[in-house]
């Protein structure tokens, strides 16, 4: 049997009687990260990262039914061997390592090589099996260095600013809008939050994370305050009454979907901002590379398409159905896990 | 390249009017004469003729990729757009350089008489020494697909602001037969009138009506006609001469021989808005049928006695040399009649419906079938003739859509805008117990009911054929259309026009959906020949 299965419940290891990343209850739950395709409410027990665990905690409501690692501990369930390696994706996310008997398994999670400043950087981890996501796995899709996108961003802050104009930035709430925070360059203007956004960043800040000041929007901002000022919003604030008040203002989309001019057009941005936190096509050639896998399982994104290539490359690789929902990914976000003032509300997400 | 690249890209980042006004006026600032002409021509759709074959350059920019065919076709199914798949694919490398737009255009041309692998040295070069979205612009320009979202209107505008020239003098100028290969942008915007016969004027373009009808107020205030289902067209008579132009600013005197009657029958100086449509022993034929003469670029005797072409007119903009669009509608509308009181078979008056009341205009779009017509126009009496789409004087008050119920057979990802979604579906109706395609429809759902049947596809799917699934036979949907023709390239012998989904019908049951022969009933009644 192998060590890693895939069920209708999510990642099954049999041997330890856990599961990764499942979309239904199940007793035992090793999470990636917070994103709510990965991070599903009401099972028994999770295990995440120590950074990854504050954000987990506050979504899902837990107790004390959480514990967590450190990047490379190691936990033994019943001889096998589970550690979390940096992913690179959001702040404390994580690749899965299986062990057991010698035999080598490697859960990606979602992951990006490049380092966006904010999140522990990407690290190899050698193992027999892959099993990796392919949210962008298409030669179309490559990203620029992220220096570049910080500084078309923060020209077209500039630019808005000089014409009296809020800039509105519209990224994924957990993980985009902290590492745009974290990069825009906060000397050009005013830096403020939508509340869903803000309460992510409370989350971060108490557990140490250091982000720049950047209040919330509440009745109580001045109309003053807000010209020339940074607005950073999850995209379902787009089309809503709530991005009224910033009138006039200019609104970019920060998305690696953003690569395509179809999707830009279609979410009717003024600027769309090539910006990922999942690896591009070279990135993802490069780190099935690294990792010396004799086999690959493809999850989220182009799936059947990047495994038919893998095995014209030498790699066997099996695409295989997840409720990831990466295909879909961050453009298809339709409301917010969380409202404006930090509620809750139960509309159901697809993320990244 | 470099200028124009920038206006393309302004224009493509803003979504606002005053923005791209913005965009247009600072290019017409910065380019030369012969780039400016150049500009307005490409956005006003006047293309250089396409000199490469679209299927070489995905062959050889999949070389530069060194990337299997599949993962280009397949990557040009996920973008939509080939130009923009190239240019994506492209390896990343260039040289800095900054020819001018004109440089590119006339790169293109040049084109044409070479063999097929110097064209490919020329492109390959061309390449290396564009940036990304240059690449784009370029590739655009040479698979002749240079589209943008700039009306004419806007485009007028910005000119008028940046030559201090009045609005509808430039609107006039931008029309008819120009060419950046034989006019100067100085000849466009400052020569004297008169030089161009053939020159139409733009056309009024109606909205439709979406608000209750009575809420237009007095039907003493207006006048009512029938749509009709044919081509927007313009007769000139100017100097002796004969030019027909087609809404898409196409000059199609050729194609209509009959109407080479009209320089008997109207004076010198005039010039006619009205309807192109096929009509025979005094009833008009479909659309179909004159799709038959469309395409064609010899017009037989035999297709000229089956499907003879008359025009409809509706209006007169141009009377013994005048230009009189800005005389009440009313009166031009009488101007016309006595044009028209000679009778010709080619030459038509589109007959006033008279209604004293709003519910006896309805009861007459209610027998719009019965005129093969698609509803009602309404004028109001004193408007003046306007350039473009305009609110408030104009409006057609169409009759609602057939519609049939059908099931969901295959799906297709969708492309450009709705590039990671199952969006293109197939349809299906009841023959026996077998269903039949019938229709192809990609429009009429929420971005969130789109969702979810793509959700729902991915599940169901029986069978993969490239970007195509088939799925169980399931999910019904109410689909609404124009028209129903017989088709003998169609499976089902049926075609439609401008099918799209009402509604899901997620109370239906497949099982309940329509039969082929609710359809060929359908048929019969819509055909009325
Ligand atoms: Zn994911
Ligand atoms: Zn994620």
């Amino acid at each position: 049997m192998d060590l890693l299965q895939f069920t209708d419940k999510g990642i099954y290891c049999a041997q330890a009687g856990v599961y990764l990343d499942p979309w239904k209850p199940v007793e035992k739950a090793i999470i990636s990260h917070g994103h709510s395709d990965h991070a599903y409410f009401g099972h028994k027990y999770y295990l995440s990262t120590s950074i990854a665990m504050p954000v987990i905690k506050h979504r899902l409501y837990l107790q004390d039914n959480i514990e967590t690692l450190n990047y490379g501990e190691i936990i033994n369930i019943n001889g096998v061997n589970f550690s979390f390696h940096p992913a690179g994706h959001i702040p404390g996310s994580a690749q899965i390592r299986v062990e057991f008997k010698g035999e080598v398994w490697v859960f990606s999670g979602d992951y990006k090589l490049q380092d966006d400043g904010i999140s522990t950087p990407f690290e190899p981890v050698k193992c027999h099996t892959f099993i990796t996501e392919s949210t962008f796995g298409l030669p179309i899709y490559k990203w620029k260095p992220q220096q570049e996108v910080f500084t078309e961003i923060n020209q077209w802050w500039l630019k808005n600013k000089a014409e009296g104009k809020a800039s509105l930035i519209a990224g994924y709430t957990l993980g985009k809008s902290q590492r745009i925070l974290k990069n825009v360059d906060p000397s050009i203007g005013k830096i403020f939050t939508h509340g869903a956004v803000d309460t992510i960043n409370e989350v971060m800040r108490k557990q140490g994370i250091d982000l720049p000041e950047a209040p919330r929007i509440t009745n109580e901002v001045s109309k003053d305050d807000l010209k020339g000022a940074l607005i950073i919003c999850p995209p379902s604030a787009v089309g809503s009454p709530w991005v009224r008040r910033f009138l006039p203002y200019s609104l970019g989309i920060a998305s690696g979907w953003m690569r395509l001019r179809g999707t830009r057009r279609r979410r009717g941005a003024d600027r769309g901002f090539v910006l990922s936190d999942h690896v591009d096509w070279d990135d993802l050639n490069t780190a099935i590379k690294e990792t010396g896998a004799q086999r690959v399982y493809v999850t989220h994104g182009y799936s059947e398409l990047f495994a038919q290539w893998l095995n014209e490359q030498g790699v066997e690789a099996h695409e295989v159905k997840t409720k990831y929902e990466g295909e879909l990914g961050e453009m298809a976000e339709t409301a917010s896990t969380e409202n404006e003032d930090g509620t809750k509300n139960d509309t159901t997400t697809t993320q990244p | 390249m470099k200028h124009f690249t920038k206006l393309f890209t302004d224009l493509d980042q803003t979504t606002k009017t005053l923005g791209k006004i913005k965009a247009l006026v600072e290019y017409f600032e910065k380019a030369s004469d012969q780039d400016k002409l150049w500009a307005i021509a490409l956005l006003s759709h006047r293309r250089p003729k396409r000199t490469v074959n679209a299927s070489y350059l995905a062959q050889w920019a999949n070389e530069l990729s060194g990337l299997p065919d599949w993962l280009f076709y397949e990557s040009h199914h996920v973008v939509g757009d080939l130009a923009e798949t190239i240019t994506l694919m492209l390896p990343a490398e260039f040289e800095e350089s900054n020819y001018s737009l004109t440089y590119w255009i006339d790169f293109i041309k040049a084109l044409e008489p070479l063999e097929v692998h110097q064209k490919k040295e020329k492109i390959l070069w061309a390449w290396s020494q564009l940036n990304e979205t240059e690449r784009f612009v370029f590739n655009k320009l040479i698979t002749g697909s240079f589209r943008i979202g700039v009306s004419q209107q806007l485009m007028v505008k910005a000119l008028a602001k940046y030559a201090n020239v009045k609005e509808n003098i430039i609107a006039h100028r931008l029309m008819g037969n120009w060419s950046p290969d034989i006019n100067t942008f100085q000849d466009l915007l400052f020569a004297d009138e008169g030089t161009d016969f053939s020159k139409p004027y733009p056309f009024y373009l109606a909205y439709a009506l979406e608000d209750e009808i009575s809420s237009l107020g007095d039907p003493e205030d207006w006048i009512a006609e029938r749509k009709w289902d044919g081509i927007r067209g313009q007769v000139i008579v100017r100097n002796g001469q004969l030019f027909v132009w087609s809404r898409g600013e196409e000059l199609v005197t050729d194609k209509y021989p009959e109407y080479h009657v009209m320089l008997s029958l109207l004076p010198e100086g005039t010039v006619l808005d009205g309807e192109i449509l096929p009509f025979k022993d005094d009833k008009p034929l479909t659309f179909n049928h004159l799709q038959t003469r469309i395409g064609r670029k010899t017009i037989s005797q035999k297709l000229l006695k089956d499907v003879p072409v008359s025009f409809i007119t509706y209006d007169v903009l141009e009377w013994q040399g005048q230009d009189i669009r800005t005389c009440k509608f009313e009166d031009r509308r009488k101007l016309l009649e006595e044009i028209c009181s000679k009778e010709s078979t080619v030459l038509r008056l589109s007959p006033r419906v008279m209604f004293n009341t709003w519910e006896q205009l309805a009861e007459e779009r209610a027998r719009s079938r019965d005129f093969l017509s698609e509803g009602i126009m309404l004028k109001r009496k004193d408007s003046i003739y306007r350039n473009g789409r305009r609110r408030g004087d104009w409006w057609k008050w169409k009759i609602d859509p057939l519609t049939v119920d059908a099931v969901l057979i295959y799906a297709m990802r969708g492309n450009g805008r709705r590039a990671n979604l199952y969006t293109d579906y197939t349809f299906a109706v009841w023959d026996g117990d077998q269903l039949v395609p019938f229709a192809k429809a990609y429009s009429g759902l929420t971005d969130e009911e789109i969702r979810q049947v793509d959700r729902w596809v991915k599940v169901n799917t029986v069978e993969r054929f490239g970007p195509v699934r088939s799925v169980k036979p399931e999910l019904v949907f109410e689909i609404a259309f124009e028209g129903i023709n017989k088709s003998s390239r169609h499976k089902s012998g049926i075609a439609l026009r401008f099918p799209r989904m009402a509604r899901w019908r997620k109370d239906k049951l497949a099982k309940e959906a329509n039969t082929l022969s609710d359809l060929n009933a359908l048929l019969k009644i819509t055909e009325n020949t």
